[in-house]
Order: C-alpha cells, then structure tokens, then sequence
C-alpha cells in the first residue's frame, strides 16, 4: 500500500499571490508585457518597483507553449524534425541539426553520413547562427534606442533567409536536416553566392561596429549593466554567448567535437572585458559580434571544401541513407548542441519497439538563459532590465516550446 | 571509466544503498539513485574535486506509462572543467491519483538551473519537489487541471467555458 503524501500542490501558488497582495504602498507592481516590444515576443515580467528600481522581477512563461514534448510522443522521429524547426524559429538548422544528431547516434548511422552531407549541414548551421545573432544584435540596438543597426541587420540578414529559401524552400522554418542526409542537395551555384555574401558581408560587419559596437552611448548604455558573475552563469545552467560573456572559453562544438567541426579552423570568441567588465551586457554582445566573424570563418572554410574536396557529383545522393522507417534500439539518449543561443539538448527514451519516442524532452538554452534574469536584475533600473533582457537575446518560441 | 570512480566515492560516503541499480550496458551509461538522497548525491558529485559536476544540462520528469506505475526523474550533468558527463535516474512507484503526486526531493539548492526545469516537471508530469522554492506551473495557467505529458491525460475540452479546438 503506497502512503498517500500530504503536501499541498497550491502552496507556492499561494504564497506568490500573498506576495503581490502585500507588496507596500510605496511599492508598485508593474506588468512589462506580454506584448511588449522589448521582451522579444510574449514574455511577461511582472516587476515589483520603487520608484524607477526594479526590487524583483517574477518572469511569466507559456504564452507560446505548443505542447512540443507531448506532440513528439505521437509522431514519428522524421515527422518531429519539422516542430523542432518551431522552437527557436530564428536558427531552425540549428535545431534540425542537433536533433538530427541524436537520432542518428540513437540509430548508430553517425559515421556512415557522407562527408558532404556533414559540411553542407554546417555551412547551412553557420549562415543560419549568422541570422540569429544578426537579430539579436539589431533587436537589442533597438531596445537601447538605435533604430538603424536594426534595419541594416535585417537588410543583411535578408541574403541569407534567400539563401536558406533557395535550399530548402522555406524562408525560415526549413526542415532542411534529416535523420541519415538532407532534404536535398544545395543548389548549382550556391557555393558562389556564400563566396559572394562573404565578400558583402565582412565589410557590413565594420559599419555595423562602427555604428553600433563602439558607439558612445550604446556603450553607456550596456557596459556595467546586468553582471553575471561565472559561477551565477555555471549554476544556471546558462549557456552559448550567455557563458562566454562571462568569460569562459567554452563551445561544444569544440568540446564534444560533433559533425566536421574538428577539421574546420575556428577561434571560441569569449569576453575579455575590454570596455566595461566581464560578464556585463556590452561583452555579451560583443561576443556575438565576435561569432559572426568566426562563422563567417567557417563558411569560408566549407565552401572550399564543397568545391575541391567534397564536390558535386551526379552520383551524391543526400537521402541515400534516409532510413525508411527509423526504429532505434530500446535506450535512453541526451543530445547536446551549440546553438546560437547557446547549449541545446534533446532527451529521448526509445523503447525499441516503435518509431516513435517513448518520450523526448528539449532543453532550450533560452529557457536556462531566462531564468537567471531574477537573479542578475535585482536593484536595476527599468530601462537597464530592459536591457538586460535584450543581451539575454531568447527566443520565446524555444522559452515555452 | 568515470562512472566506476563515481559509484566508488558515491559508496564510500553513502554505503551500497544509495546506487540501487545501474545500466552500464548502454551508449550513456547511467547510474540509478536512491531518490531519498539524490540532492545530497548532485552535491557530493558538485563539490568532489576529481569529479566536479557543476552544469546541469537538463532535467527531466519522465512518466513510464500505465504498465510500470513508476515515475522518474532523470539528470544529466556534466562538468565544465573536466569535460565528463553522467547521467542519474531516480525512480518512484506511485498510483496516480491526482492528488497523490510522486514526491522527489529538489535539487535547486545545488544547481539553481534545476528550479526551472522542476517546475516544468511539476507542471507537465505532476511530480512534485520537496524543498522547491517556488513550485508554481510554469507552462500552463496556475489554474490549468491535469498534468499533460502524463499517459492517460485526457484532453481538456474547455478552458474557463472556452472550448478548446485543435
């Protein structure tokens, strides 16, 4: 006979609608969101504040919740591909690729993918990491009051949304990666347009610091603001551009070395506090801009490979090794992935019978990232936790999956 | 391998009780905890100095279906610096009642990334932490009924008499 427990499940819940019932009378609670433009979709804060001092922040998640877990129990592995593209809808290949990743290792295929099929994945993930940062480095100008960075990140990033259209079909949810190969080869002729969007791009980038990076009043407005000390950022569990702001030298695609990137060349860019201090929001947002020109790297690097040692051949089949029905053996797998964002993770449990999960859990590093707002915009200004919120750069698609 | 350092100083300091099982057989190797001392299990683990799990990658709440009447939470921890990783399970029967939830113990006070990830638990598989800060739902509205991502959850057909179409 099991004991029945006697704890009250509403208990937190209560004791949070005490807290806002008790706030003072000096004190006011104040919604920013959900339809704020400053907290990049639907997320909400409420905010307790004196005056212009934020005292606590209480974030509100799952306006966007679209049960993605639940989904993929009911689906099988190829048809889930294109919900993980719904996650973080702003570097969808990214996503792709690392739960593509997992099945594969779950499946044992991951040494038999074709070289090319692995290179073309990482120059799509690396134009796609590109994309994102481009987004959060326009959106966060805007935030902070500079409306041209915004329009020229997403000038810029337009190339590659056409590019990524011209692959797969789809301007941003693309379903490109599958389990064993692609949906299809990249296009006659793309390897010379990323050559070409590399050469407009790198002098782009230099405008856009001139304009942005080094500016005097964005300077002001984010060195110092929203510190995160290391060791806050290690215990939770923040990842990606979040950890590397914080000064650690830390990217899984160096660490667990997946697909080709041991055989390409490319520098972890983390924050050295050059203005400001480590771990504030300039040095996160510096390491973005540092990514890009790392990726920018590394596109380069696949191109010549594409076009030399890996090139087209009427034979090259990207789906030759599409498995036509995906039945892993009974295990328990975890997945992890460097995504714009940060780390990205996939739990499966197969139970060997079916193609279909038993159960899949995400960890969305935008959703490790945001929890640690309350903690590192206590005392803030309102204006500097909008922000901070900006260099968190989440995507609440991935927040609330 | 780390994982026989591991059950050696996990053994050393808790006895044989606390790894009830282990599978070893498989592509991620993982350990099964005794559930009345995994905190004091991810602490031991977090503070060693050969071992040094400070990341927790994810947190999972995992109901096993109708069959198994057991619940289970699954952590994945990893060490920056030492560049290992380790997978813990922990397992609890329960009856499913809705007012009887499976009680494990939470692990905030050691990594501060689980209270979000066991808020996620409590709310989609109804498994409730002890010692949780703040266990509130975090995905669905605090009024939502049911815990979706258990095996016989039935579809809500209305929210606040709004019917729900999908």
């Amino acid at each position: 006979m099991l004991e029945t427990n006697t704890y009250n499940y509403q208990e937190a819940l209560i004791r949070y609608q005490e807290k806002i019932k008790a706030v003072a009378a000096q004190e006011m609670v104040l919604n920013l969101g959900p339809q704020h433009p400053s907290t990049h979709g639907v997320l909400r804060l409420e905010l307790i504040t004196d005056g212009e001092i934020v005292k606590e922040v209480i974030p509100h998640i799952g306006y966007l919740h679209r049960c993605f877990e639940k989904h993929g129990e009911s689906l099988n592995y190829a048809q889930i591909i294109p919900y993980t593209d719904r996650m973080d809808y702003l570097a969808s290949m990214n996503n792709n690729h690392a739960f593509v990743m997992g099945v594969e290792r779950m499946l044992g295929i991951e040494n038999n993918i074709p070289k090319r099929v692995e290179y073309i994945r990482v120059l799509v993930c690396e134009l796609n990491r590109i994309a994102s940062h481009l987004i959060a480095i326009g959106t966060y100008g805007i935030d902070i009051g500079a409306f041209t960075p915004f329009l020229w990140c997403f000038r810029d990033r337009e190339h590659i949304m056409n590019m990524l259209e011209w692959a797969s079909g789809a301007r941003m949810l693309y379903n490109y990666i599958w389990v064993g190969g692609l949906f299809y080869d990249i296009p006659v002729g793309f390897e010379k347009r990323c050559e070409e969007f590399v050469a407009y791009f790198k002098p782009k980038m230099k405008e856009l610091n001139q304009l942005l990076t080094d500016n005097q009043i964005f300077i002001s407005r984010t060195a110092n603001v929203g510190v995160l000390p290391l060791d806050v950022a290690i215990n939770y569990g923040c990842s990606g551009p979040m950890l590397r702001g914080s000064g650690l030298k830390y990217d899984l695609r160096r660490v667990d070395e997946y697909s080709v990137y041991p055989e390409i060349d490319f520098e972890i860019p983390f924050a050295k506090g050059e203005i400001g201090q480590v771990g504030d929001c300039w040095n996160r947002y510096k390491v973005r801009i540092d990514e890009i020109e790392e990726s920018l790297k590394i596109i380069e690097q696949c191109v010549k490979k594409l076009t030399k040692e890996h090139k087209r051949t009427t034979e090259f089949d990207p789906r030759a090794l599409v498995p036509k029905k995906t039945v892993p053996k009974a295990q328990d797998f975890y997945v992890r992935a460097e995504n714009p964002k940060g780390e990205i993770g996939f739990y499966f449990i197969a139970d060997g019978r079916s193609d279909k999960p038993f159960r899949v859990k995400s960890r969305g590093p935008s959703f490790c990232n945001l929890s640690v707002l309350p903690e590192i915009s206590k005392g803030v200004m309102i204006a500097d936790l909008v922000a901070i919120i900006g260099s968190l750069d989440i995507v609440l698609g991935e927040v609330d999956r | 391998m780390i994982i026989h350092k591991i059950k050696e100083i996990l053994i050393a300091k808790f006895g044989d009780t606390v790894i009830i099982d282990e599978e070893l057989d498989q592509k991620q190797p993982a350990l099964i905890i005794d559930p009345d001392l995994i905190d004091q299990v991810c602490l031991t683990l977090r503070n060693h100095e050969e071992l040094w799990f400070d990341f927790l990658s994810c947190l999972t709440g995992v109901d096993y279906g109708l069959e198994q009447k057991k619940f289970g939470v699954t952590y994945h921890l990893s060490s920056i610096i030492k560049n290992h990783q380790i997978v813990l399970k922990t397992f609890k029967e329960n009856d499913r009642e809705i007012n009887n939830l499976p009680v494990f113990k939470s692990i905030c006070a050691v990594y501060k990334a689980a209270e979000w990830h066991e808020r996620e638990a409590f709310d989609l598989c109804g498994i409730y932490f002890e010692n949780h800060p703040d266990l509130r739902r975090i995905l669905l509205p605090d009024d939502w009924e049911g815990y979706p991502l258990r095996k016989d959850y039935q579809t809500a057909e209305n929210y606040h008499q709004i019917k729900i179409d999908f």
